[in-house]
């Protein structure tokens, strides 16, 4: 099955770069979504089954296939709205699509790589594609994002290849070369740590270029800055969930050996930086985008710390990152509809939402509860899991620092969403231009938050066994 | 014989210290490229063909060939000759070269590993660390790509010394993504170069908060 689906959707891909009806576009596309739903659900009936030697259906890959599945339709229909109000040609629209599919392809494929260096190859392929999606509309802030984007990406990824060259070297020890994930955790059992610290670091870092963790979160929010509104949505959900997936896996092959409370702390120190400098950003931010990339870095900082603390924390991460993925994803389809009412991303242009789109203006407020895990919102049950794991891991200090900072990010999203809702704004400069904004397209917005609050308060027991199970296969 | 192919590479990372034409940068690149093959070639214990096609292709075809063309073409098409105004002396580079590699063979020492051929991760670390200064120091953008492609090649001296042996499909994966990650910048390259007057980092400061 794993190969048809790669052979199909190259072949999807190849006659979308070459198609240039519009209507034989929406077929591929459909049949594209359709193969997607298949493997889904094949490989939801088939846990733990192997394919094409280097794929395997495993708990962890489901879980972010299926959330990388619903929103791929989402991301599908935004992204012809978001065509549609644009002049660009019809050969870039080709060419978005097509890297649109190959992109969820290789993130489909980093998900079920049973072998880290097939995971590192499609880790890199996901940046080439997105490299393309984030170009397209040829600006020249574009062209410096996307140059920043690919050169710190293939630098990342190269650090991330010496870290699996001195895993390799951890495992001559026991006399193998195999690189398989099953494999490694037996035969890294009398490893010397000092290569396997080493190789930790470096793969850390370099999948954190994905993830968008501290310290190479920035080209991550340059590349949210300039890229499609349907593609920031992939970049701060599925993308960061191919990042975390390369980490967990990499943490989990090494949990079982001498170094797992060095690891911890390398994580924990990794996510209380991040969520820092994500509070230091997002307190001076003018730029609604940069805003939101922001609280992705304060997001991915709180699941390292999830993983960090381990226990209860390992689950919390996990659910933290679906949630995250559906909630942060509504938002960037909605920022579409804002920068189309506006012409602008930047806030202080921005002003008096609710009077000119009250449903997008709905969503917001959605949002803002969503985002800032307030009661109702999903969010809230995963950072309180978070933080139930920090207390019994008794990390008390960082859980205190780390809530103060909350409460410093909940003030400042919500100043700006506030204003954006509700004070009229002297800057808007086209106050007369008729705006191209539809009610129902906020529809799916409200679909996914509503998703986020239903799996959030009342996990469905499916999910929940997937997680459990990604948890038990951390070998004891 | 290998060791004295890898001091040959160690001595021309210094000699792309204080080159001054872009031209030379490339031809440099292109040696490492034969040198790196010389190297394995050497080190292989049993070649079959397949494993020896592989290697052709990667060092002698990509690295010696492929991308030193393309870099060529790439500076004649922006017409770019001599790397203007780096942000330190040539002298000064040659120097933190120096420091760098006197480092790495310090901290090769420390490391008590006797399985390690010292040789080999030295030079590794060596062309890592002066690929990372190159990239820091130089403001042509072209510069930052052959930063880069030292790195590189540091990475594959290092794949060397840790005896990986990778899978067929991963190490063809791996030179594809090189390869196709080093025409992807290019292409950018090329773009930047149309777009701003002069290919230089200066113009990449507008996105910040």
């Amino acid at each position: 099955m794993y190969g048809y689906y790669l052979i199909i959707a190259l072949v999807i891909s190849l006659a979308n770069f070459f198609n240039k009806n519009i209507v034989v576009r929406k077929m591929l596309l459909i049949s594209f979504l359709l193969l997607q739903t298949t493997l889904t659900i094949y490989s939801f009936l088939h846990l733990n089954l192997t394919e094409a030697q280097y794929f395997t259906y495993d708990s962890l890959g489901i879980i972010f296939l299926s959330v990388l599945t619903i929103l791929s339709y989402t991301t599908v229909y935004h992204s012809f709205i978001y065509l549609k109000h644009r002049s660009d040609s019809n050969r870039n629209q080709c060419i978005y699509f097509s890297a649109l599919i190959l992109l969820i392809v290789a993130m489909t494929s980093v998900y079920f790589a049973n072998q880290i260096g097939v995971l590192w190859v499609f880790v890199e392929a996901t940046t080439l594609s997105v490299a393309v999606l984030i170009y397209h509309e040829r600006t020249n802030l574009s062209l410096e994002a996307t140059w920043k984007y690919v050169f710190i990406c293939s630098i990342g990824i190269t650090f991330a290849f010496i870290g699996i060259i001195f895993l390799s070297k951890a495992l001559q020890s026991s006399g193998t070369n195999s690189l398989n994930f099953a494999d490694i955790p037996k035969n890294l059992k009398n490893a010397d740590t000092f290569w396997l610290k080493l190789a930790f670091l470096f793969m850390l870092v370099g999948f954190s270029t994905k993830m968008g963790l501290f310290p190479m979160h920035t080209i991550a929010v340059d590349a949210h800055t300039v890229a499609p509104p349907p593609i920031s949505a992939f970049i701060s959900t599925t993308l960061m969930n191919v990042g975390f997936v390369s980490i967990f896996r990499t943490y989990s092959i090494m949990y079982s050996t001498s170094i797992q409370p060095w690891m911890n702390q390398i994580l924990l120190w990794s996510g209380i930086l991040s969520i820092f400098v994500s509070v230091i950003y997002i307190l001076k931010v003018n730029h609604i985008k940069r805003m939101f990339a922001y609280s992705s870095l304060e997001h991915m900082g709180l699941a390292a710390i999830g993983i960090a603390t381990g226990g209860i924390g390992y689950f919390a991460a996990i659910l933290h990152l679906v949630l995250h993925s559906f909630v942060k994803s509504s938002v960037f389809y909605q920022i579409d509809q804002i920068h189309r009412t506006f012409h602008s991303y930047v806030l202080s242009k921005t002003g008096n939402y609710f009077y000119k789109n009250i449903a997008g203006a709905v969503v917001m407020l959605f949002v803002l509860i969503s985002i800032t895990a307030m009661p109702p919102s999903g969010l809230f049950v995963s950072e309180f899991l978070v933080f139930r794991a920090m207390f019994e891991a008794h990390y008390i200090l960082a859980l205190v620092f780390i809530l103060l900072l909350f409460t410093l990010i909940i003030w400042a999203i919500s100043k700006n969403i506030f204003k954006m809702l509700f004070i009229k704004s002297d800057n808007i400069i086209e106050e007369n231009t008729p705006i191209h904004v539809k009610s129902y397209e906020s529809i799916t917005q409200f679909v996914l938050l509503a998703l986020a609050v239903y799996i959030g308060l009342n996990p469905p027991a499916e999910l929940v066994n997937l997680i459990n199970a990604t948890i038990n296969n951390l070998p004891k | 014989m290998i060791n004295v192919l890898l001091i040959t590479f160690l001595i021309s990372l210094f000699y792309i210290a204080i080159a001054n034409r872009m031209l030379t940068f490339v031809r440099v690149l292109a040696f490492q490229g034969v040198l790196l093959f010389f190297v394995v070639f050497l080190r292989l214990n049993e070649i079959n063909t397949l494993n020896l096609v592989l290697i052709l292709l990667e060092t002698i075809f990509f690295k010696s060939l492929a991308v030193p063309i393309f870099l060529g073409y790439i500076l004649k098409r922006n017409k770019i000759t001599r790397e203007a105004e780096p942000y330190l002396p040539n002298f000064v580079s040659l120097i933190i070269t120096t420091f760098i590699v006197l480092f790495t063979i310090l901290l090769t020492n420390v490391i008590n590993d006797l399985a390690m051929d010292k040789i080999f991760f030295i030079v590794a670390l060596s062309s890592l660390f002066t690929g990372l200064y190159f990239i820091i120091t130089r403001r042509k953008i072209v510069t930052h790509i052959m930063g880069y492609l030292v790195i590189e090649n540091g990475v594959f001296v290092l794949s060397l010394a840790a005896g990986a042996e990778m899978t067929q499909l991963v190490n063809v994966g791996i030179m594809l993504d090189i390869f196709v990650s080093v025409l992807v910048l290019g292409i950018f390259v090329n773009r930047i170069g149309d777009t701003f007057e002069e290919m230089s980092v200066d113009n990449l400061t507008n996105l910040k908060d």
